[in-house]
């Protein structure tokens, strides 16, 4: 059962498309908003995945270890998620906006309302 | 001083941005300091540009930590034109905004639009410059937030939801690039994309690295609005305040092109990405198809706005042809195209910000009979327009030229005559604005209408006398443009 050895990266995979699937399907805008941090959060498991390595520690420095995991993809990903919350943000506020201006959230009923015009 | 230029080049528009928001209320004072920020940054570029128009390459270490630890920024004749193009752009954009934001905009967010502004602008600028893959990442970011802001703040509800459609298309884009960096990562250990280019060397021929270049492929299509994935783009242009069109129409789709660029032949190199997968072959059908479709498509549009952004599609189309050509003819067509259009398409929707200011809207029947009454804006419309299609004498035509010469080189006839049909569209598609401008008598309803202010006028007619001198003199784009090309292809050419 090698092929399952990186279970990792078959859960950045499965949590990869379920989060493409729900941006894709889903008509509620919020719920848009939940596919696209599951389909982000899936990038940031893979990035953190990549720093492991085969007995290696938490990248602290203490006697008698020689091997650590790799540090750098995890101060890049504190990075992306500050990103991923600031793009939630916008997305969650843009929703708020929209349900102002056209009283629902539906992406069928939106743009019936627009053709009505 | 000047061996700090390349830091300052972004680093004014982002400190600007913060103390822009801060005055908030004194709109006046904003917008001053905003444009003394542009401006700062066009002199930048120009000299970032003249320094590197040898041939040379200018290396900076952010903050003194060396490469390929530290980030690094990195000038080369390739991306000083496109930070050339950047700081143009809005250099003559801030002139025009005032009168057009006040109108649009309300005033007690007057602060906070040319905050946004700003740092849209130092997003864009950071892409082009640094010489780092998460960097990029993080910098398409800022200038994507600030960009769905940008959007959201058009007058018609419509541009929020459009810019919600540009959000989650953005960011999946994103994503993919990010995706695509981290496969690099794994393989190379590096994110300097000058040493992930030496590093690859070994290790191209992996499952591994093919991925990364598919992710990053396809993120980057999505944010340079690649048909079909342009999807987003004709609302947001279309929904967007007058000034942000202008500003993103120019600037955004272009910067996302020199990404492109900068890792199909800086990072993986030409040899990888040409002859072992054969990106051409998936390009090219691309390219021909995003020109036909969205040209067609904005033969039927009835707002002026959204017409013109089916036709940014389509220009667009024309960039990644030039690259797809795999020559060095036709990467400096797609590169000289990357100013051309960016000043033409500035040009034109400044003369559609110009109506806008006037008659409120841009529906075809709205614009009927304005030229009697706005001479000036629709001179300026039609000057653009003909640069757009391509006559001879303008901008226009200098890419047009280039891009035959590259495709009949390899022997694409059917290329070549396609383009030739398309310069068709184009000219019909201008032709119906020009007709409803000039010889239809305005609607009963009409406004009474002046010309637009002088502030709206020159900064328009800027652009459109640069679509002529750059027509008639076009040395100076032509060789900016071969320098920005053998700065990606790594070696002189003899052209």
């Amino acid at each position: 059962m090698t092929w399952l050895g990186l279970y990792n990266y078959w859960i950045v995979v499965v949590l990869m498309m379920a989060g493409f699937y729900i941006v894709i399907a889903q008509g509620n805008l919020v719920k848009k908003i939940i596919g696209l941090n599951i389909f982000q959060t899936s990038a940031f498991i893979f990035f953190i995945s990549l720093a492991w390595r085969e007995d290696g520690t938490a990248p602290i420095v203490l006697p008698g270890v020689t091997a650590y995991a790799n540090p750098l993809p995890h101060v890049l990903i504190l990075t992306a998620i500050v990103v991923g919350v600031a793009l939630t943000a916008m997305g969650l506020a843009l929703v708020v906006r929209i349900h102002e201006a056209y009283g629902s959230i539906e992406e069928d009923d939106i743009h019936q309302q627009d053709e009505e015009r | 001083m000047t061996e700090h230029l390349p830091a300052l080049q972004v680093v004014i528009a982002l400190t600007a941005a913060p103390l822009v928001m801060l005055l908030n209320r004194l709109p006046r004072l904003a917008w001053g300091v905003t444009l003394a920020a542009c401006w700062a940054t066009l002199a930048i570029a120009l000299l970032l540009l003249l320094q590197v128009s040898d041939g040379g390459e200018i290396r900076y270490e952010m903050g003194g930590w060396a490469p390929p630890w530290g980030i690094e920024y990195r000038v080369d004749g390739a991306n000083a034109w496109v930070l050339l193009i950047i700081g143009l752009v809005s250099a003559v954009v801030m002139p025009f905004a005032r009168r057009s934001v006040e109108q649009e905009i309300p005033a007690d967010r007057l602060g906070l639009f040319y905050s946004a502004f700003l740092l849209a602008n130092a997003g864009l600028l950071g892409i082009a410059i640094t010489n780092d893959a998460f960097n990029i990442f993080v910098f398409f970011e800022i200038s994507a937030l600030a960009s769905y802001a940008l959007i959201a703040m058009g007058r018609d509800r419509r541009a929020v939801l459009s810019s919600y459609q540009y959000l989650i298309m953005g960011t999946i884009g994103t994503t993919f690039l990010l995706i695509g960096i981290g496969f690099l990562y794994i393989m190379t250990g590096t994110l300097n994309l000058s040493d992930l280019a030496t590093r690859l060397e070994g290790v191209t021929d992996t499952r591994t690295i093919r991925a990364a270049f598919g992710f990053i492929a396809v993120g980057i299509s999505l944010k340079l609005a690649l048909f079909p994935l342009h999807l987003w783009l004709p609302n947001a242009y279309s929904y967007a305040p007058s000034m942000v069109t202008v500003f993103l129409s120019a600037t955004a789709t272009k910067v996302a092109i020199y990404v492109l660029l900068r890792f199909v032949y800086t990072v993986f190199g030409f040899e990888f990405s040409f002859v072992e997968l054969s990106m051409a072959w998936v390009l090219m059908p691309l390219a021909l198809l995003g020109i036909v479709i969205p040209s067609l498509v904005a033969v039927f549009q009835d707002d002026v706005k959204r017409l013109l952004a089916y036709s940014s599609v389509a220009q667009v189309g024309y960039m990644i042809l030039g690259i797809s050509l795999a020559s060095a003819l036709g990467l400096m067509a797609s590169t000289v195209h990357l100013f051309n259009h960016a000043i033409t398409k500035a040009a034109l929707f400044m003369a559609v910000g110009c109506l806008v200011y006037r008659l409120g809207g841009v529906s075809l029947s709205r614009v009927a009979g304005a030229a009697e009454r706005m001479p000036w804006t629709m001179a300026a419309f039609v000057v653009a327009g003909l640069s757009l299609i391509g006559v001879p004498l303008t901008a226009g035509f200098v890419t047009k030229w280039h891009l035959l010469q590259a495709a009949l080189m390899d022997g694409f006839w059917p290329v070549a005559a396609l383009l030739l049909a398309t310069s068709l569209i184009a000219a019909i598609y201008i032709w119906k604005v020009v007709e409803a401008a000039y010889f239809r008598a305005p609607p009963d309803d009409a406004r009474e209408v002046r010309e637009a202010p002088l502030s709206l006028l020159v900064p328009t007619w800027t652009l459109t006398a640069m679509t002529i001198i750059f027509g008639v003199w076009a040395q100076l784009p032509i060789s900016a443009a071969r320098n920005a090309a053998e700065a990606l292809l790594g070696a002189p050419q003899p052209w």
